[in-house]
């Protein structure tokens, strides 16, 4: 166990590496004196372009040989600095994060918990089924291929722009301030219901069908048949179906936190959502380049962090990766 | 998701069972050549009767054939301001006009052109580095297996689209090709995993070991002995990458980080967002892309689903 720990651990931080490195290198690399490509495409006044140059010229610190520039990008790093923003002059780019990451996280977290386990359940239960699954199954995959953004765009049209019944930007009323209080609570709601569906739906449809999928492999197994064989009755056969189904399901929940970040990122672009989604798309506007590297990192830091939880989890739900034998993700 | 579309990992991989050659009526006497006959027809015999194949794959042959003729429908060019302003849609516009007065239509064909070209580009991209990736890793194993496979985990983990938002912020992307590049070279990840597990346990079959024996080199033996006994799986795998670039590109053109000289359905939706079509309500602007995407995806997974029960006969609905 520890030693599948350890492996796993390894690659995180060999992925941490090459992620900081890219990081690095993308600006540098690329063709073209990088602090001069910067400012051709803002085009700011001239008054402006040059206090940039200065600051650019600084911040990239190329006056330094470029191993001793990676060792200071490293302790920069490490001290949280991550360059100021340029569209809000001087806000530090870490500060910005900091204040859009717990919207990012209240979209985020509940939509793959929740789909993650209502997917599950009604793929499970859809499998070899005929009218369920006849359900089920076109529903699945019309969700799973809607872009989140096209889906984000139709809800709010039609609960926000026909019905009027939902808000359609932003994380709460303007007028109220974000604090603990029940009205503050209840505004937040109201503006989180339909990013968070947008997210719930298409991740809900993989799910459903990613275990509709399984479970009619794992019903044609031989311990499935031989179960039934003996006379054990539906109900036991498919609940052990269900628990093999979901191996692979928690592997896949790892492969997919990737795409489930794209997600919240170009569905909180269509709500105003302020959170790591709407800071990237200004950040892309308004060629804010540092603020576009430092959400790539945090974005990177985020989903190893939620590898390693998925890991932690499948060392407790599979035996075998505890007694060190083959398996785990 | 996007790429929820990796949830379907597992959906693919315990159809290891490459099809078995010569299918149930393979006798010693019918002979190689009609071997391969039966066999085909067999496929044939339960691809026509399967109607998740059937209908994925006639839904994405109907949008591919309105990407190749719809723009000979339409006088207009997708980015000409060419009529009135904000029309719904009519005779003259089918899918109304914009905000810019371009017409819907006309944008709608040429996107599905561009999704095409992404999804065929990127996964087939995708497609030939991870089938490369996996089948090196897998059969040679060792320490080659150990660098590639950690090359492999450690792109798995990256979010695509968080190092495609990077590489395309300081590389302008101008046409459709690099897009399609960026993303078939961040999306192979899974199917080098599911291609070097299947070739791992096929590498210690009889069959390989004789090719083996018989002095063959390591590249015949892998595209002659190991690949067409997971072709279904191949296949498969191109499929769902096929739809998975097109799902990233609308992503990245959504968020303006693709080519803008020419149309994307990802684009349509990112210049009706921007032009507040959702809160004035001129849905012929944002429907039709969504639509076009569910359509060609949808389709190709379904079909893929299809598939799945074509090779695998343990599958079929009963």
């Amino acid at each position: 166990m520890t030693r599948y720990l350890a492996r796993k651990v390894f690659i995180y931080l060999v992925t941490f590496w090459v992620a900081v490195t890219i990081d690095w290198a993308i600006p540098r690399f690329m063709p073209g004196d990088p602090v001069e490509r910067l400012l051709s495409r803002m085009q700011a006044q001239p008054s402006a372009t040059e206090a940039l140059t200065g600051y650019y010229s600084e911040a990239f610190g190329f006056d330094v040989p470029i191993w001793q520039q990676y060792l200071n990008f490293w302790s920069a790093l490490f001290h949280g600095d991550l360059g100021l923003s340029i569209a809000n002059f001087p806000t530090p780019v870490s500060e910005l994060i900091r204040g859009a990451l717990p919207y990012t996280l209240a979209l985020l977290v509940p939509a793959v918990l929740l789909s993650f386990w209502a997917g599950n359940k009604v793929g499970a239960m859809a499998a070899r089924r005929k009218t369920l699954d006849n359900t089920v199954l076109p529903v699945g995959y019309v969700l799973t291929a809607t872009p989140q953004m096209w889906l984000g765009i139709v809800l709010a049209w039609i609960f926000a722009t026909t019905l009027a019944v939902l808000p359609v930007s932003g994380a709460y009323d303007l007028g109220i301030q974000p604090t603990w209080s029940l009205e503050f609570v209840q505004s937040f709601l109201e503006h989180w219901i339909l990013p968070f569906s947008a997210l719930f739906l298409v991740a809900f449809g993989g799910w459903a069908i990613g275990m509709r999928n399984m479970i009619i492999y794992e019903l044609e197994a031989d311990y499935s048949n031989y179960l039934a064989a003996l006379g054990a009755p539906t109900k036991l056969v498919r609940k052990y179906a269900y628990r093999n189904a979901l191996l692979p399901q928690i592997t896949g929940l790892a492969l997919a936190l990737g795409a489930v970040v794209a997600g919240a990122i170009v569905v909180e672009i269509v709500y105003a959502y302020p959170g790591l989604g709407t800071l990237t798309l200004g950040a892309i506007q308004n060629r804010d380049y540092f603020l576009i590297q430092g959400i790539f990192l945090f974005l990177i830091i985020g989903v190893l962090i939620a590898n390693f939880i998925i890991d932690v989890a499948y060392v407790f739900i599979d035996p075998r990766t505890r007694v060190g034998m083959q398996g785990g993700a | 998701m996007a790429v929820s579309n990796s949830s379907e990992v597992p959906v693919v991989t315990p159809c290891a069972q490459a099809p078995s050659r010569g299918g149930p009526a393979g006798d010693s006497a019918a002979g190689p050549r009609l071997r391969v006959r039966v066999h085909r027809s067999e496929f044939l015999y339960f691809a026509l009767r399967n109607w998740k194949f059937g209908f994925g794959a006639g839904l994405v042959l109907v949008f591919l054939a309105v990407a190749l003729v719809g723009p000979l429908l339409t006088p207009h060019m997708p980015l000409d301001f060419t009529g009135p302003t904000d029309q719904p849609p009519s005779s003259e516009y089918w899918f109304g006009t914009t905000s810019f007065g371009q017409d819907v239509f006309s944008q709608f064909v040429y996107g599905l052109r561009a999704a095409f070209l992404v999804g065929a580009v990127g996964g087939g991209i995708a497609w030939l580095v991870g089938a490369s990736v996996g089948f090196t890793a897998g059969y040679r194993g060792g320490w080659v297996d150990d660098v590639l496979n950690m090359l492999t985990n450690v792109v798995l983990v990256i979010p695509t689209l968080a190092i495609l938002i990077i590489v395309a912020a300081y590389l302008n992307v101008h046409n459709y090709t690099t897009e399609a590049l960026l993303i078939g070279l961040t999306s192979w990840p899974w199917a080098a995993r599911a291609v070097r597990a299947q070739t791992f346990s096929l590498k210690t079959r009889e069959f390989v070991d004789i090719a083996r024996l018989s002095g063959r080199r390591t590249r015949q033996i892998i595209t002659t002995e190991i690949a067409p006994n997971m072709s279904s799986y191949l296949l498969m795998m191109f499929i769902l990458l096929f739809g998975g670039a097109i799902l990233i590109g609308a992503s990245l053109d959504f968020l303006g980080l693709g080519p803008s000289t020419s149309m994307s359905l990802g684009l349509m939706m990112n210049n009706s967002f921007l032009s507040s079509a959702l809160l004035l309500g001129f849905w012929w602007w944002f429907v039709p892309p969504g639509i076009g995407i569910i359509a060609v995806v949808g389709g190709l997974y379904v079909m893929n689903v299809g598939l799945d029960e074509i090779f695998n006969p343990k599958l079929r609905e009963k």
